[in-house]
Parts: structure tokens; C-alpha cells; sequence
């Protein structure tokens, strides 16, 4: 069984069809959609139905912070943020509404736990951006849900947190398309990276394919047409810095 | 673990006769069960030895072993065939290396109270250093190098064995640790391992520095040391000179040993195909005053040394095939007829140019010439070509890099060089764009273009500057 474990969507439909197609040519019968379906992005209406239909089908989905903002957005429009939340919630339907609102926070597939942010108190929307959040999401896993490996998005970036030799946690760089054992004995903590935001400075699409049999992890970069999003990002008079992200992965 | 039965089955292997037993782990030959063929070469099984608390440290070596092995490739390894769980049956089987260890080679000098010739040293060193660098090119270092740990096959290659302790840039380093003491064989060890760097090839080239020693002299250069500050010793001190211990070392040689043993890793030979490359080139080793000592280092230039270890501090290093693509091999093919001042120019600019800015690149100026004829003095010729190349080298801004001058006798002018690049682990080839036999290009395929399409790494070809070109245009 493969599962592919795509987060941060951010309303970028060129990026998650780029990313689907990439996981289903690579064997991919399972979907695990890890939040932030929409938000930024200028088309969270598409990239919904397309959620929808996976989830139809079997798929995980989760709730992220982003997709929390666009149901309620928030009243004052300060940060370009709360300017993007406000036009999401414009476009969504109230079918669409209905389903950002039944998401859960963390959802098991097999032996893994999947989560938004972090499995430490998930409506918290920690960042596992160093190795003692990394502990705390794996010791809430543990003591929770009795699972050792975590999947999760949130910060954009993909790395991957397992214990060395001496039980710390360290982080481990990925390197492109090259599968990294996972086995069942160690603990670990993997970041999918973002499919619809990357911000590493490389515009590629970013999510990881979970081979259970092998107990594999292959972490993908998935070029996409970004420049069609950043266009799409301006026609839709939605911030400039959204588009220019696109563009530079930055 | 007891000791498994011949004629027992495990996961569809049929455990053979035990090959070896040692401390960690015992080896069987193995082969399929139910008559399926084997896959080609002969296997073994290596089944952990859990004696008691050595247990789990055993295992992690087996969970990097077996995710290093199936990363790897080449004639140099063994060829990795299946693994058993960890937590119900640990095992790795591979392929089965026929050959000698480096130990099996050391201890017959031992038995016979005599040093292998300085030739063979070099060889037997030289292969390791080709096999260490065909690691290190797969972005894997693999820090436990040791006489017992090299097999000698029959045909004068390498092959690597045990690859527990290995570091591969693509794999989470589960060996990694921030505090603890270091892991690897304290005999061989690199001063950078001691305190805790792992991932440098540079620590392999040490190794390697270390198994030369003992071929030279048959003793360690730091001993075997037991506890850490023992084992810290290397981060300052000299080893006595191997012609202190024997004095048939030729210079050349213990130049190139000290060299691997220079405590900071910067100061070693930046790559194991720049170290193999001197021991198959022994008249072009510049020996300097670190290759003609005989004496100790006086005792007290080591406590001076030893007061300023105490606040020694490593970086990280970088992966290790940017590193070794870092500091190149550089061949410039310099043709002796048929040529133009303008374009030995032309070559001469192309080659500073790809040694790049930084210290250790290294340079092979290489001529073909068409073998001897019989009445021909050969002695005279290669004399001849040797110096035509000097003189053109003396044009070059080398900056105390090495540079070498190899005059090759051959009538198949590329393949002479397409060997000699090969072989050398060369990572560039510069050549004139129209040089070589161009008379000729109507009816074969040019040296330059065989050479470009056939070359085993980067090729440069270089046309004319473009001031000789014009001024040759106004004469």
C-alpha cells in the first residue's frame, strides 16, 4: 500500500493536479490530505471538489489553520492573511463550508498518526520547526494514540525528525525522490512539505509518498506550472506577495 | 545467537558452513532453498552475535548496514540480497567476496618477519583508495576502514566489507549522537571521528593512511588505544616517521603516509582518487621534508601542540560528493605535433581556469606518442616528450599545486587517454577542440570527439584565444 501525504494545498489547483498525478503514476492507492486545503490561493472552490471527491473515495483529510480562517474569517482585516481568509470565505459555497467544518485534527492511517501541525494539542497549530516541538508532537502521539510515526505539514518544508543514537531527536534533510527506511522500531516525525506553497526558494510543489509494505518514506519535488497560479493569484486582485511566493518559492 | 546448524533453513536460505565468527557477527555461506538458482555469485549470511548488552548497539549497526548496502553499487561492495526483520530475526545476506583480507596479508608479513616491498604497498594501498573513492563518489563514507575489512580479490581490486558504522548523506544517520564517545576502531580512527564527525571522506583516506603505516612498518602509528584521551592523541601528535622504524620506506612513500595522517582533515589529500593517483605515480610524489625525516618530533613540540588541541574545534562537513567533486583531478591532453602557439595558449588558460581557486587541485599533463620503433631510443623519447611538456607547463600560474607529467606510448591516441582518465579517477579532461591527428577528421571520428563522447567525467574542449586568431588572420 502506498499513501500519498499531501498538505498545505493553499488553493493551488496547478500544484495539487500536478502532485496527484505524480503520486498515482508512482503507485499511490491512498490519499492523506494534511490541512490548509485553502487560504492564499486563488482557487479554493476547485481545489475543494477535488478534495471532496477524494474524500468520497476513501481519503484522509484534515483541518489546518488556514481552512479554520476561511470558514470564520476574522472581522478586521489586518495582515494579508486576514485579507486572503475573507475572499476564500466569498468563494466557498456553503456545501464547502459545511465540509471545512467536519474536518478532524488528526486521523490515524495504520500505524501512523496524521496531523496538521502538531499531534501536542492540535488545535494549537504548533510548528515542529525544531527537534524539541518534534519531541513534544511525538510524546503526544505516544502517550494519545500509541503511535511512533508521525505525518504532518504546517511549516512548508519537508525534513524528517527520527532519534539517534543517544534518543534525541535529530533532523534529516531528505534528499529529492530517493526513499529513506522507516521502520517500525524507531520513532520518527515527518514533515510532507507543502504542495501549493513551497517557501524553501524552490517553486516546486512539495509532498512525500508512504510505502507501508517497505515501511519506505520518498519525499517529491513536482514541478508545476507556478507561473499560471501567480497569474491566476493577480486576476483574482488578491495580494501581490502571494503571487510573488509562487514565483519564487520564497 | 547460537550457532546455526548446516543444513538449517532460514527465510528460504540454506545455511551453508560458518565463514568467519567474529566479535559482532558470524558469517555462513548460504544459497537458496528448493533448488532455485542462485543470483549469480555466491552468497553468505551475517547474523548478529547478541552476547549480553551489546545487544542493541549490534542491532543499530545492522539497521545501517543494510540500509547502506542497498545504497550502493559497483564492483567495490558486496552486492546486497535480502535482510531479515530486526525485531523478529536479524540477518543480511550478500555477496560472497572471494579473496584475502589486508589482516590475512599483514599477518603473513608478520609470519614471515618481512615487510612487503614498497610496490606493493603502494598497489595494495592504491586499491583501497580507488574502492574508498567509488564510496565516497556514491555520497557514502564508511569510517571503519581496517586491514580486516578489506578484501583483496583475485583480480588486484578491492572490495569494502562491514559497513556498520558507515554514513551515507542520502540516509538519517542513525549512529548520530551529540554527546558521546566516539565509535569506530581506535587503531584506525581519524582525529575528526574522535570528536564525533561523521561524514567526512577524509576520515577514510586517514584510515587508509593508517593501514599503510602498518604495511610499511607493521606497527600502528598511534597504537590501539583503549580510552579517550588515548584516542585524542592524534589530534596532535605525529606518528614517528615509518623510515624511523624501517628505513627500506622509501621517501616517496612515507611522504604519502604522513600525509594521510595530517591530524586536520584540510591538510590530507582532499580526496581518496588524489591519494590513489600518488601511489600509482610514485616519481611524481613531491617529497618534501615530511618524507625525508627519520627522527621524532621532539617532545616538547608536542606539548606545545597538545595545550593548543585543547580548544580544538572541527566544522561539519559538507556532503561528501560535493567535496570530492570540489578539489579536481585535472588532465590537460597537451598534443607534441601538428599544433600552434595559439592553441597550447588556449590550453594553458583553459587549465588555470579549471583549477579553480582553491589549494589541492591537482594537475596530470599527459602526451601520446606512437610506441618506439624498434631502432628508436625510447629512454630519449620519453625524455624528450617529458620536457616539451614541462616547458609548456611553465607557462601555467600553478600556485604550488601539484602538477605531474606523463608521457604515454600508444598508437591509439584516445584510448590512451580515455584509459589514463579512468583510471586516474580524473574529474576533468581538457584538450584542444582541433588538435590531435585533425589531418585525419574526413575519414575517422577526431580524438577530441571520441574522447568526449567515451569519457568517463567532464570534458572541456578548447578552441583557439581569440587575439592569436586574429593576428594570424592579419599575417
Amino acid at each position: 500500500m502506498k499513501l500519498a501525504l499531501l498538505s498545505d494545498l493553499h488553493a493551488n489547483l496547478r500544484a495539487l493536479d500536478a502532485c496527484l498525478a505524480h503520486a498515482r503514476a508512482a503507485g499511490a492507492t491512498q490519499f492523506a490530505l494534511l490541512g490548509d486545503l485553502v487560504g492564499y490561493g486563488p482557487e479554493p472552490a476547485a481545489v475543494l471538489e477535488r478534495v471532496m471527491a477524494l474524500a468520497a473515495g476513501g481519503a484522509v483529510v484534515l483541518r489546518g489553520n488556514h481552512d479554520d480562517a476561511a470558514r470564520q474569517p476574522p472581522a478586521g482585516r489586518q495582515t494579508a492573511e486576514d485579507v486572503s481568509a475573507a475572499w476564500t470565505h466569498e468563494q466557498l459555497t456553503p456545501a464547502h463550508r459545511a465540509f471545512l467544518a467536519g474536518l478532524p485534527y488528526a486521523e490515524t492511517a495504520g500505524d501512523a498518526l496524521l496531523v496538521h501541525a502538531s499531534a501536542y494539542e492540535p488545535q494549537q497549530w504548533e510548528y515542529v520547526d525544531r527537534p524539541a516541538m518534534a519531541g513534544r508532537c511525538l510524546l503526544a502521539a505516544q502517550q494519545q494514540w500509541g503511535l511512533r510515526r508521525v505525518f504532518c505539514g504546517h511549516v512548508h518544508e519537508q525534513l524528517l525528525y527520527y532519534r539517534g543514537a543517544d534518543n534525541r531527536l535529530m533532523p534529516f534533510s531528505p534528499v529529492t525522490g530517493v526513499p529513506v527506511p522507516m521502520r517500525a522500531h524507531r520513532s520518527w516525525v515527518a514533515l510532507v512539505g507543502s504542495v501549493g506553497q513551497p517557501r524553501d526558494g524552490d517553486p516546486r510543489a512539495m509532498y512525500a509518498l508512504f510505502d507501508a509494505a517497505q515501511a519506505r518514506l520518498a519525499f517529491h519535488r513536482i514541478a508545476y506550472d507556478h507561473a499560471g497560479t501567480a497569474a491566476a493569484v493577480r486576476a483574482a486582485g488578491l495580494p501581490e506577495g502571494f503571487a510573488q511566493r509562487l514565483e519564487r518559492g520564497r | 545467537m547460537t550457532r546455526l546448524a548446516q543444513g538449517s533453513v532460514i527465510d528460504g536460505f540454506v545455511i551453508g558452513p560458518r565463514v568467519h565468527a567474529g566479535a559482532m557477527a558470524e558469517l555462513y555461506r548460504v544459497h537458496y532453498d528448493g533448488g532455485r538458482p542462485d543470483p549469480g555469485f555466491p552468497m553468505i549470511m551475517k547474523v548478529p552475535r547478541m552476547g549480553g548488552g551489546e545487544g542493541a548497539e549490534n542491532l543499530v549497526g545492522f539497521e545501517v548496514e543494510r540500509q547502506i548496502l542497498q545504497g550502493l553499487d559497483g564492483p567495490h561492495v558486496p552486492r546486497f540480497v535480502a535482510a531479515g526483520d530486526l525485531g523478529r530475526l536479524p540477518f543480511l545476506v550478500m555477496e560472497y567476496v572471494e579473496g584475502r583480507t589486508l589482516q590475512d596479508l599483514l599477518d603473513d608479513a608478520a609470519a614471515a618477519r618481512k615487510r612487503p616491498a614498497a610496490q606493493d604497498i603502494a598497489r595494495w594501498g592504491r586499491c583501497v583508495a580507488v574502492a574508498a573513492h567509488s564510496l565516497h563518489r556514491q555520497n557514502a563514507v564508511h569510517l571503519d576502514l581496517k586491514p580486516a575489512n578489506v578484501i583483496v580479490r583475485p583480480d588486484g581490486h578491492c572490495t569494502l566489507v562491514d559497513f556498520g558504522l558507515s554514513w551515507h548523506a542520502h540516509f538519517p544517520d542513525l549512529l548520530a549522537a551529540e554527546m558521546r564517545p566516539a565509535i569506530g576502531s581506535p587503531a584506525w580512527m581519524a582525529p575528526e571521528q574522535v570528536v564525533g564527525v561523521r561524514g567526512d571522506p577524509r576520515s577514510d583516506v586517514f584510515a587508509i593512511g593508517v593501514m599503510l603505516y602498518e604495511l610499511a612498518t607493521g606497527e600502528l602509528p598511534f597504537g590501539a588505544p583503549s580510552t579517550t584521551g588515548g584516542l585524542r592523541q592524534r589530534l596532535w601528535m605525529d606518528p614517528a616517521p615509518p623510515r624511523a622504524l624501517n628505513p627500506e620506506v622509501p621517501p616517496w612513500l612515507q611522504e604519502v603516509i604522513l600525509h594521510c595522517l595530517e591530524p586536520v582533515a584540510a591538510a590530507r589529500p582532499p580526496s581518496a582518487a588524489h591519494l590513489a593517483f600518488d601511489l600509482g605515480d610514485p616519481d611524481q610524489v613531491q617529497v618534501g621534508p615530511r618524507g625525508l625525516r627519520t627522527t621524532r618530533t621532539p617532545f616538547t613540540a608536542h606539548v606545545r601542540r597538545w595545550l593548543r588541541a585543547a580548544g580544538m574545534h572541527y566544522q561539519p562537513s559538507a556532503l561528501p560528493s560535493e567535496r570530492v567533486g570540489e578539489i579536481p583531478i585535472v588532465m590537460v591532453a597537451v598534443p607534441h605535433h601538428d599544433t600552434t602557439d595559439a592553441t597550447l595558449y588556449a590550453l594553458r588558460q583553459a587549465v588555470d581556469r579549471s583549477l579553480g581557486i582553491r589549494p589541492g587541485a591537482r594537475l596530470a599533463c599527459v602526451t601520446v606518442v606512437r610506441s618506439a620503433g624498434a631502432q628508436e631510443d625510447e629512454a630519449g623519447l620519453h625524455r624528450h616528450h617529458a620536457e616539451q611538456l614541462r616547458q609548456w607547463a611553465r607557462g601555467l600560474d600553478l600556485q604550488g599545486r601539484q602538477v605531474s607529467f606523463h608521457v604515454l606510448q600508444s598508437d591509439d591516441v584516445a584510448g590512451a587517454l580515455l584509459a589514463y582518465a579512468q583510471t586516474n579517477q580524473v574529474s576533468l579532461i581538457v584538450m584542444g577542440a582541433a588538435t590531435h591527428g585533425l589531418a585525419l577528421q574526413r575519414w575517422i571520428p577526431t580524438v577530441p570527439a571520441r574522447v568526449a563522447a567515451e569519457a568517463p567525467c567532464s570534458v572541456l574542449l578548447v578552441k583557439d584565444a581569440p587575439p592569436f586568431a586574429l593576428l594570424s588572420q592579419a599575417a
